[in-house]
């Protein structure tokens, strides 16, 4: 099992979505048949659903244009030091506050990745990225819907969230872990001219803005939280790990590794 | 029944049948035969309905080859409806069929049919509103007001906006006192 990381910024900024994505995918299965309530279930579920297949999208592209290999064996079949996700989607699914928190903050930054790569001048990128975007939109939605019930409805999941607000804070900041080749990409022209990829520390100042004003207006004292002052938890990027992914890997690729030249 | 739905005429597929016009009699019958070809999920409509034929051509030895595109990238029916489409060419006399997915013309749901429409409708199903014009992406205000299959109603609510399947959202319908499902805009 050997894997090199790819050296062309693009094919690494695409390959950093699709683990996200893929292991984000993989938690939020593991709500299936536990959710709090039956709609909850199905939400996760699907939500799970959407996000290996944009994970098998992208890994889809990169084997056909950056010369990855198959679907399968660049999800199933790599070290863990190759996977370059970062440390949020890795975590246990916690309570259902800590996975809801976590579906926002991810989705919305999502959101904000598939809105810049709407703007990129391939036109295979471009058409994917708008397909999926709208896809989030639902994602987003739900989650947005979930955070305001929760944060405004009673002392006790006022309480919960906000103490799953500080867990995950400094998690969803790594998401935005500055990675090599990214000042390059950030140099490439989009389809309108200009760059299309902002950069990991402005994609983060967006995020952090909207997210802080969201909370703000479903009455969260964000000053009081301490959230702008949190340090990120860095290192899936460079593909250093929590101890989590190891045994999610474990799981998930159990029936691959059974039998890696099954055709499915 | 009154049709509460909104409607854009900004979309050129979609409107009335999906299968083209003008067509040579060969691919005529091959549109036809994919026209079939049932959505797994809805079993009421066709592939061809459900917007999800890009394209269609025959190559000069006479192989088929058919383009087509998910609904939701994560559709599980995927691969299912790819050997489908092949199998149903195939048992139509196309002595080759490639079938490929691609993103290249993204799905939405402005691509069912109208015709597909009205068979989501009688199958039970809420149908997707239209886009308004430029709206971009799933207009979300529309969801939380999906007309009724049953009775037209649009004092609705949605109580999810997932359901039993990819394409599918929750509703509640305060008249008939009934949950529906509705077939989501994308």
């Amino acid at each position: 099992m050997t894997f090199s990381i790819p050296s062309n910024p693009l094919p690494r900024y695409l390959l950093q979505i699709a683990d996200d994505q893929l292991v984000m995918g993989h938690r939020n299965s593991e709500w299936t048949g536990l959710g709090p309530i039956l709609e909850e279930d199905i939400a996760f579920s699907s939500i799970a659903q959407d996000q290996v297949g944009h994970s098998l999208a992208f890994y889809e592209i990169l084997h056909q244009t950056y010369g990855l290999d198959n679907p399968d064996q660049t999800a199933f079949n790599r070290p863990e030091n190759g996977m370059l996700s970062s440390w949020l989607v890795e975590q246990t699914i916690g309570d259902y506050a800590f996975s809801l928190v976590r579906h926002w903050c991810y989705d919305q930054a999502v959101a904000l990745r598939y809105e810049s790569l709407a703007q990129i001048q391939d036109s295979n990128l471009q058409a994917l990225a708008i397909k999926l975007r709208g896809e989030v939109k639902y994602h987003t939605f739900h989650a947005q819907t979930w955070m305001k019930s929760l944060l405004q409805g009673s002392e006790e999941s006022r309480l919960r969230m906000l103490s799953a607000l500080k867990e995950v804070w400094p998690l969803a900041l790594g998401m935005f872990e500055a990675w090599p080749g990214e000042t390059d990409l950030m140099r490439e022209p989009g389809s309108q001219g200009h760059p299309w990829y902002p950069g990991e520390k402005n994609l983060q100042d967006l995020w952090q803005t909207r997210a802080l004003e969201s909370l703000a207006s479903w009455g969260v004292e964000v000053e009081a939280l301490g959230l702008q002052r949190m340090e990120p938890v860095l290192g899936g990027r460079q593909g250093y790990h929590s101890e989590h992914l190891a045994p999610l890997l474990e799981e998930m690729t159990a029936v691959f590794r059974l039998d890696p030249q099954a055709e499915w | 029944m009154v049709n509460l739905e909104p409607t854009s005429p900004d979309t050129a597929l979609g409107l009335q049948g999906n299968i083209p016009q003008g067509l040579s009699p060969v691919l005529q019958r091959y549109w036809e035969v994919l026209d079939q070809v049932p959505d797994p999920e809805i079993p009421a409509i066709s592939v061809v309905d459900l917007g999800i034929v890009t394209r269609l051509t025959v190559e000069e030895d006479g192989g088929v080859r058919v383009v087509l595109t998910p609904t939701f990238a994560g559709c599980p029916a995927l691969r299912w409806m790819e050997k489908t489409v092949q199998k149903a060419l195939l048992e139509a006399g196309a002595p080759s069929v490639d079938v490929q997915t691609t993103f290249e013309n993204p799905w939405t749901s402005d691509r069912i049919s109208e015709a597909g429409r009205e068979k989501i409708r009688n199958f039970g199903l809420a149908p997707p509103p239209r886009r308004r014009p430029g709206c971009a992406g799933p207009d979300l205000e529309a969801l939380a007001q999906a007309a009724c299959p049953r009775c037209g109603s649009q004092n609705t609510s949605m109580k999810s906006p997932f359901g039993p399947t990819l394409c599918r959202s929750l509703h509640y319908c305060f008249d008939c006192l009934e949950a529906f499902e509705q077939f989501k805009p994308l």
